[in-house]
């Protein structure tokens, strides 16, 4: 095993011992805390697709994260209030069923991450980061003027989704979820990665005419990593509505994208732990710094800019060293 | 008429915000998410000046002054180091420069909002041709800032700073070879950038409230304006801001009332402000479709 494999390995099993010893120590707010990073994470992984693996530098992330929250909160609380979505056409009733509302706000933000993928991608470059954030932005904007889902003050349901045989309002089944979702979206990552389509995308970052000259068309598959990318993240979206019971217009502004895009950077950009490093140190860093100063956000700031200027390639980058050409 | 001025007002004030942007980038190739906040600091200095002094134009001068320095040096502390790196090391590092001015400004002003009052040389309302009576200081902010844009097309074309950035822009090496100090170049256009930003931050003081976080939102707009004018462009920024302006007031106002002639009133209002709400966007897709590159942008 190489030695990034071995960090992989200790960050895995990490993230899931803390919790465990948080509840021997009768701590269960560390479990939270730890869903959240999962969950992070998650989200984290999405992103790395395009911005680490396709070099996409998207600052609209927040709209699949958003999107996936939604579609998860608003069939909840239908759900629960018992009214149907959608009476006309078809009669369209809420669930409170996990499985169905991950399949939901996978399809949701896929279908949303499709035309956004397709015009953001006509341009490159800084064009792409603005376009991205504008599309995030206009969601952003939807969501708060549309009154229907609690527009500005954001939707919140009273009892946690249910998953078929778990009982999900334990804290430490919900983590569990959390993480076997988290480890099963990370091996498809690994597999994607090495397969064909991972090589054409890697390839697309590289030298796009190149790609062109073997006859693989880029745009396709920039697409379709963008796509897939934005499932990812609308799936952690549910999970975060979930964990919360709670989603609001603040998952859809762009500082989610920005705090997206930090998860993957912290760690280390196209590492397949990267995203967990990240939302690990974030978390950590939210939670003690928070605890130094109500203003810990001008302290990560400026360790942020520290970490830009001086440490790049993340701390797994720091950890491994060099990334070994594929 | 009147929305039409609003649109107008709204959309030089974007303007100032676009050209810093778009020289910044279009100069040195550094995309600039930090650039709301040279606006906001812009908005805080004239608050506490004319709060502490009574006197809105000392308050504007000192805008100006602290945005200028605030962008010099961050210029010379951080940005200096970019240049070099990808956009995503400068999308990072100008994301942590807004956390650390919004934390700040927090901090050294609390979290609650300023206000500005209008001066009163330019308080009450003018009489316009048509009979509509409009507030004075909004048409000033509509005279400045076409004052403005006509003063930046007179600095980039017709004076040697001017004739510096341009050559900046095309050919940077080329122009370091020829002498010219470019360090000393980057900072003047990022401060002059910061300047204007400010300025803008100033001018809507007095229209709304002054607040943390209230560079973000008019700094997204900024980005569209540059995306939909092209990047570089003093031109496009003009015209992409512009038509936002326009855009964005006419369609909160216009588009409810245009639903209103066939839903009943309360569903009209939520349909039209939340397509108003997007319609910039929506614009700004459909320039993509036909010009990926904006309407003036010719960077390839």
């Amino acid at each position: 095993m190489t030695r990034e494999g071995w960090i992989n390995l200790c960050l895995a099993l990490g993230l899931l011992a803390a919790p465990l010893i948080a509840v021997a120590a009768d701590e269960i707010f560390y479990v939270t805390l730890a869903t959240k990073v999962a969950i992070f994470a998650l989200a984290g992984a999405g992103l790395n697709l395009v911005l680490g693996y396709g070099g996409l530098i998207s600052l609209g992330h927040a709209a699949f994260f958003g999107l996936g929250g939604y579609a998860a909160g608003i069939l909840a609380s239908q759900a629960q209030n018992y009214e149907p979505i959608a009476s006309w056409p078809i009669t369209i009733e809420g669930t409170t069923q996990m499985p169905v509302i991950w399949l939901v706000a996978i399809l949701v933000s896929g279908l949303a991450a499709l035309p956004i993928g397709a015009l953001s991608l006509r341009t490159a470059g800084v064009y792409f980061i603005m376009i991205t954030l504008a599309f995030a932005q206009m969601i952003y904007y939807f969501a708060v003027s549309w009154p229907a889902y609690g527009g500005e003050d954001g939707l919140s349901f009273y009892v946690r989704n249910q998953f078929p045989g778990l009982n999900t309002l334990d804290p430490l089944t919900f983590f569990a979820i959390c993480y076997v979702i988290l480890m099963i979206v990370l091996a498809f990552c690994s597999h994607l990665t090495r397969s064909r389509f991972g090589l054409a995308l890697e390839g697309a970052r590289q030298n796009e005419l190149r790609l062109a000259s073997v006859g693989i068309r880029p745009f396709r598959i920039r697409l379709s990593a963008f796509v897939i990318s934005g499932m990812i993240t609308g799936l952690a979206g549910a999970l975060y509505a979930d964990l919360n019971r709670f989603v609001s217009p603040a998952m859809l502004s762009w500082h989610t994208s920005g705090e997206i895009i930090v998860f993957v950077i912290l760690g280390g950009v196209a590492r397949l732990y990267g995203p967990v490093a990240g939302a690990m140190l974030y978390i950590a860093l939210e939670f003690l710094l928070g605890g130094v100063s109500e203003h810990w956000q001008f302290l990560l700031g400026l360790l942020l800019l520290l970490v830009v200027l001086f440490a790049r390639g993340g701390l797994i980058g720091l950890l491994a060293g060099e990334r070994r050409h594929v | 008429m009147e929305q039409v001025l609003n649109g107008l007002q709204f959309g030089v004030m974007l303007f100032l915000m676009a050209a810093g942007l778009t020289l910044i980038f279009g100069v040195m190739g550094l995309i600039n998410l930090a650039h709301g906040s040279l606006y906001m600091i812009g908005a805080f200095a004239c608050a506490g000046v004319a709060v502490a002094t009574g006197s809105f134009w000392l308050g504007l001068a000192a805008s100006l002054a602290a945005a200028a320095v605030a962008g010099a040096l961050v210029e010379v502390l951080v940005i200096r180091r970019l240049y070099e790196r990808d956009h995503l090391d400068q999308v990072l590092a100008t994301f942590a420069l807004i956390l650390i001015f919004s934390e700040a400004t927090q901090w050294y002003f609390g979290s609650v909002p300023l206000y500005l009052n209008v001066p009163e040389l330019l308080a009450g309302t003018v009489t316009l041709p048509g009979g509509i009576e409009y507030p004075l200081y909004r048409l000033a902010i509509i005279i400045a800032g076409f004052a403005v844009a006509a003063g930046l097309f007179l600095l980039v074309g017709y004076t040697r700073l001017g004739i510096r950035i341009r050559a900046g822009e095309s050919d940077r090496e080329m122009i370091a070879a020829l002498g010219v100090d470019i360090g000393r170049l980057y900072t003047i256009v990022f401060a002059l950038g910061a300047a204007l930003a400010g300025f803008a931050g100033a001018l809507v003081g007095t229209i709304q409230s002054v607040q943390v976080g209230m560079g973000e939102p008019v700094m997204i707009l900024a980005f569209v304006i540059i995306v939909i004018g092209g990047i570089g462009s003093i031109k496009g920024a003009l015209i992409g801001g512009l038509l936002v302006g326009l855009a964005d007031t006419l369609g909160r106002f216009l588009l409810p009332l245009f639903f209103a002639g066939f839903m009943d009133a309360s569903s009209a209002k939520s349909v039209g402000a939340s397509l108003a709400s997007m319609l910039i966007y929506i614009l700004m897709a459909a320039v993509l479709v036909v010009r990926p590159r904006g309407l003036y942008g010719a960077r390839s």
